[in-house]
């Protein structure tokens, strides 16, 4: 399969403090792949880097084009959503104002308009909510607003940090049935990063994980979930 | 009662001037939480533009056009050029530049327009003297002063750039994810406070008489106006402004006399960052040790 993005030895730094080292990681194509790991181990570090919110080195391959260069505005712009971790609100703009943010540089609102009731069919609470100030909302209601936020940019690629963080079980349930949605009906492909592993292998087609800062273990994520480390480490059976 | 009456609407006029300014303060603190001291100094700067291009002969209402717009291109490239390269500087380099800003226009000023006071013109005062409450140019400064913030409030509530400008300005980080140029969005912001604090230096010159310093006093009450507002809150320091407009009026009329009336406006700003430093429209920031 053809990888949509790709990770040649990456670096990447907190000021001076290496986070990353020499991660090498490619994203399939209209697939899910979940980076797991601990806490600390550079998994959010990973999609900094890939959007230019870190200082990095290496080589990282987006769609054919090199863009370990580029400012973080114009790599969202060649068509990566980034739902970052903590979600990003942008609590004091209405629901409506955080998505329409997404697409201030569209001047077609027809397809706009069309592009906001497709989020809708998979966000039907958010339209209840357009009006409402978006820090007022739900944990579960703010990560649905930060992913609808991440498809009104049209991506062909979505890093999603965590989104099963702080959120009861059946929100995530929910939250992981429409990503799965969103993979399939929008053709998205998806980078997923997860502390909660059986969930993301669930959902996803392939698997890395990362110990502190290093790619330990790669492959489909089948076979991930059949790893005797990960089995005892990460899912706790 | 006719005294007080004309205090409390010459207040009003002095207090919208004032307002401006701490509007302008505002806009910046919103997005960078620092206080542009040199607000006033670039103002005043701005009024020896207009001062300058009516010299030449063009007529009011073309010179004041043109002296926004100029200002308006002065803040970006002051943003573009100084500030800019200090993203992520120390706090105190960023506050030492803010005060060497406010002594390169101040100086500037002086150098090329000298430092004997100007008669600047109001495009009111030969039409009419108004009537003995207000004068026609204080409610000129009163309209105007409005006008624009009508505009401030449509233009940030109702375009796509004012939305993205907000956004920049709340949450950078996040705003850069949705492919916003946060810089060019601050750059824009400087740009119109700039333009706002042009307007208001045009506005008070007539009142004050236009010399280097006409802004340092202004500044003082603006600043205790955004202050009063809450500091992030636009409207709240327009308000604001105009309490502190109406308060020096009376408390200099019927208290302390003229010569203390600065006084009102430092102890005011030592009273609200004491009893008070939220004000009366800010937000409370609370965060998590």
């Amino acid at each position: 399969m053809q990888p949509i993005l790709e990770l040649k030895k990456v670096d990447a730094w907190y000021g001076g403090t290496q986070a990353l080292f020499g991660v090498d990681c490619s994203i399939v194509a209209g697939g899910v792949t979940t980076l797991l790991g601990a806490n600390g181990a550079g998994k959010t570090s990973t999609l900094r880097a890939i959007c230019g919110m870190l200082r990095r080195s290496g080589e990282i391959w987006f769609d054919g084009q090199r863009i370990d260069g580029q400012r973080t505005e114009d790599i969202v712009r060649l068509g990566i959503a980034h739902v970052p971790e903590g979600r990003g609100t942008f609590t004091h703009l209405s629901v409506q104002e955080n998505l329409a943010l997404a697409c201030h540089s569209r001047r077609n609102k027809a397809q706009v308009a069309h592009d906001i009731e497709r989020v809708f069919s998979y966000f039907p609470r958010l339209k209840e909510r357009l009006r409402q100030q978006a820090g007022t909302l739900s944990g579960g209601e703010q990560q649905m607003l930060a992913i609808a936020r991440g498809l009104m940019l049209k991506p062909r690629l979505m890093l999603l940090d965590e989104p099963s963080f702080g959120l009861a079980p059946l929100v995530v349930q929910e939250i992981f049935h429409i990503m799965r949605r969103i993979n399939n009906e929008e053709g998205v492909s998806i980078f997923l990063i997860e502390q909660n592993a059986a969930l993301a292998l669930d959902l996803a087609d392939e698997a890395y994980l990362l110990e502190t800062g290093h790619v330990v273990i790669s492959g489909p994520a089948s076979r991930v979930r059949d790893d005797e480390a990960v089995r005892r480490t990460y899912l706790g059976y | 009662m006719d005294l007080f009456l004309s205090q409390v609407f010459s207040g009003i006029a002095t207090g919208a001037v004032y307002g401006c300014v701490g509007l302008a303060m505002v806009m910046i603190y919103t997005s960078t939480e620092r206080i542009n001291f040199a607000q006033g100094e670039m103002a005043t700067f701005s009024t020896y533009v207009a001062w300058t291009l009516m010299a030449f002969g063009l007529p009011y209402w073309a010179a004041f056009a043109a002296t926004v717009a100029l200002s308006f291109l002065g803040g970006v490239l002051v943003q573009r050029v100084l500030l800019s390269p200090l993203r992520g500087a120390p706090e105190i380099s960023q506050v030492i530049v803010f005060f060497g800003l406010f002594l390169i226009f101040n100086a500037l000023s002086g150098a090329i327009w000298g430092y004997l006071p100007f008669d600047f013109p109001s495009p009111v005062k030969a039409l009419s003297t108004g009537t003995h409450l207000i004068s026609a140019h204080q409610l000129f400064i009163i309209i105007v002063a409005v006008m624009m913030l009508i505009a401030l409030f449509l233009f940030f509530r109702y375009t796509s750039l004012g939305l993205c400008m907000r956004a920049a300005a709340q949450n950078p980080a996040s705003a850069r994810l949705m492919g916003i140029r946060v810089g060019w969005m601050l750059a824009l912001g400087w740009g119109l406070s700039a333009a706002v604090g042009a307007i208001a230096g045009i506005m008070v010159a007539p009142v004050v008489f236009l010399e280097p310093h006409m802004m340092v006093g202004v500044l003082l009450y603006a600043f205790a106006a955004a202050l009063i507002g809450g500091i992030d809150s636009p409207p709240g320091a327009f308000i604001g402004g105009i309490v502190v407009g109406v308060l020096e009026n009376l408390v200099g009329t019927y208290v302390v006399g003229t010569d203390l009336k600065m006084t009102v406006a430092l102890v005011l700003i030592i009273a609200i960052l004491i009893f008070k430093p939220t004000g009366l429209f800010g937000s409370r920031r609370v965060a998590r040790a």
